[in-house]
């Protein structure tokens, strides 16, 4: 309720004083859409390499692919969920007392901008909210990968 | 028709505090003249579970339950509800069986069994029948059962999909020999009785298959017969349209007519619309190349792709009408693998038997476990099958692993 009265106060000059008003909402806008961009691309690197295992809800499957929703994993540190990304597991991933055995393929032949793509999607999806992965964190630690 | 039974389930409560989640009915669907009761819920991770001679159930736990992976549930006053739950083995698992005065049960490297005294496992004084098993986490469960000869029959899974040099990595080439079929990829068959076996006291009685969980001895035919679960991925090749690429390859019903079978994994895959195996693409498949293939023992039945079938009953009693008699029953899991078509499976099936082989195409027996049609992810279904059982009247037990539901199915004229 509060966010709409927020809204609803940001506007209401935006309509008295269009003219004026007019750089600044395109400026948020410009902002918001590349943070969308970005989790749109990352859907479709999603469905591509990660759904079939991890399914498209992100629940993963029972004692074999982790789920993405709410983990350590996916909601701690970056470094380690792009490492994930580009090593894989051989399995026994252990997530509250749940353990999944399934092997993950490496995924370093996705690009920097792919992985911080899927990776944007992924911390921003399935219920998850956390920041953005950029390029520029993935070639840092894809530099300490190899 | 079908007759349907709806059964109130009430979902666990949430912890101390907060509201209570709502209450789900799911239907379980059943044959005319079949009736279904839940004898017990929320057990947890129920796996494989045996019906001893007085009624009482055991049940095998992937997940322990206040430090127990076996749980033995009783109905002390008859009413067809458990009234008295108890537990024992620190270790768990996915098989167990009753056989000759003991208690088998499986751990992810080996089996156990206890003495039953009267209606009384020893819980005190577990052996050791078979240990070392290899574990690598994929595929690790220990199916079991036991033939009327002393022999115990052990599924080793193979820690891999399909033995390439970089597991589920699309276009890795398969290691040739696969090195993995020396310690897994088969069935192993141990004494019953003999204590601290492992691979060199076991034979490896069957070979090539991938993974099983549901494994029964037939009776009838006197033979061991296993559901192989198919290998994933398949469709990543891109070699058949989506629609046919996601029932590929055939989830097998395979039958062990002498020691040494071999079903072909990893080299091969059996493709249930041409009724043969054939090479898979890590090997060299195109899809239609059968090359070694051609040696290879057929599956008796080719269920769709992927619906992971996780037990196996021959039914033996009495109970049921005469066309159940020595028929097989399994219980799918249900599929996560068949992206971007919906998943499959979360039933118990029916496969009509005569003079040791199938009579008639497989029906589904008992349906509605997912609790609604359309899943997209194996997360979404309420219930999973996993283990079957025959009570001593001739019912039939189901199990389901994820909330840990025990059903029991009577027929009644």
């Amino acid at each position: 309720m509060t966010k709409v009265i927020f809204v609803a106060c940001l506007f209401f000059p935006v309509l008295l004083f269009a003219q004026a008003k007019k750089p600044q909402p395109k400026a948020r806008a410009k902002t918001g859409s590349l943070t969308t961009v970005s989790i749109d691309r990352g859907k479709t690197v999603y469905s591509q390499f990660c759904l079939s295992c991890h399914q498209a809800d992100g629940s993963g499957v029972p004692n074999m692919n982790p789920p993405l929703i709410k983990t350590k994993w996916v909601l701690g540190p970056k470094t380690v969920l792009i490492q994930q990304v580009l090593k894989g597991s051989q399995g026994k991933v252990e997530i509250d007392g749940d353990t999944f055995h399934n092997t993950m393929p490496a995924q370093a032949q996705l690009t920097d901008q792919q992985i911080a793509d899927v990776l944007s999607f992924v911390r921003n999806s399935f219920g998850n909210k956390a920041s953005m992965v950029t390029p520029a964190e993935v070639k840092v630690v894809r530099a300490k990968t190899k | 028709m079908k007759k349907v039974l709806f059964l109130m389930v009430a979902f666990a409560l949430a912890a101390a505090g907060s509201a209570q989640k709502p209450t789900t009915d799911v239907s379980i669907s059943l044959p005319a003249g079949f009736s279904s009761t839940v004898m017990a819920k929320s057990l947890g991770r129920a796996r494989h579970l045996a019906v001893n001679s007085n009624g009482d159930i055991y049940v095998r736990l992937e997940r322990l339950k206040n430090g127990n992976g076996i749980l033995r549930l009783r109905d002390k006053n008859g009413d067809g509800k458990i009234d008295d739950t108890t537990g024992f083995g620190n270790y768990v698992g996915t098989g167990i069986a009753l056989k000759g005065g003991y208690l088998y049960a499986s751990s992810n490297t080996g089996v156990f069994r206890y003495k039953m005294n009267g209606t009384e496992p020893d819980v005190a004084h577990p052996e050791t029948i078979v240990k070392d098993l290899v574990d690598r986490g994929q595929h690790n469960s220990k199916s079991i059962t036991l033939d009327n000869a002393g022999n115990l029959y052990v599924n080793i899974g193979a820690p891999s999909n399909a033995c390439q040099g970089q597991d589920r990595v699309t276009g890795a080439p398969g290691q040739d020999p696969c090195p993995l079929l020396e310690i897994a990829g088969g069935i192993w068959q141990f004494k019953a009785d003999k204590q601290n076996q492992s691979y060199a006291e076991g034979v490896r009685y069957a070979t090539g298959i991938r993974n099983v969980v549901g494994l029964d001895w037939n009776t009838a035919t006197n033979t061991l017969f296993a559901m192989q679960h198919g290998r994933d991925g398949l469709q990543d090749y891109k070699i058949f349209p989506d629609s046919i690429a996601v029932e590929l390859p055939a989830e097998e019903m395979l039958e062990v007519s002498k020691a040494g079978d071999n079903f072909g994994w990893p080299y091969c895959f059996y493709n249930q619309f041409e009724a043969k195996k054939v090479l898979n693409p890590e090997y060299g498949g195109d899809g239609k190349k059968v090359g070694r293939c051609a040696d290879v023992k057929p599956p008796v039945i080719g269920f769709p792709g992927h619906m992971a079938p996780n037990g196996l009953l021959f039914y033996t009693g009495s109970q049921f009408p005469d066309r159940y008699k020595n028929g097989a029953f399994v219980a799918f899991h249900g599929s996560w693998n068949r992206t971007p078509l919906n998943q499959k499976g979360f039933f118990v099936v029916f496969v009509p038997f005569k003079d040791g082989k199938p009579s008639g195409d497989w029906e589904v027996f008992a349906n509605g476990f997912a609790g609604k049609e359309n899943i997209t992810s194996p997360g979404q279904a309420v219930y999973r099958p996993c283990g079957l059982a025959q009570g001593p009247d001739g019912s039939l037990y189901v199990s389901d692993d994820v909330k840990g539901t025990i059903w029991k199915i009577s027929y009644k004229k």
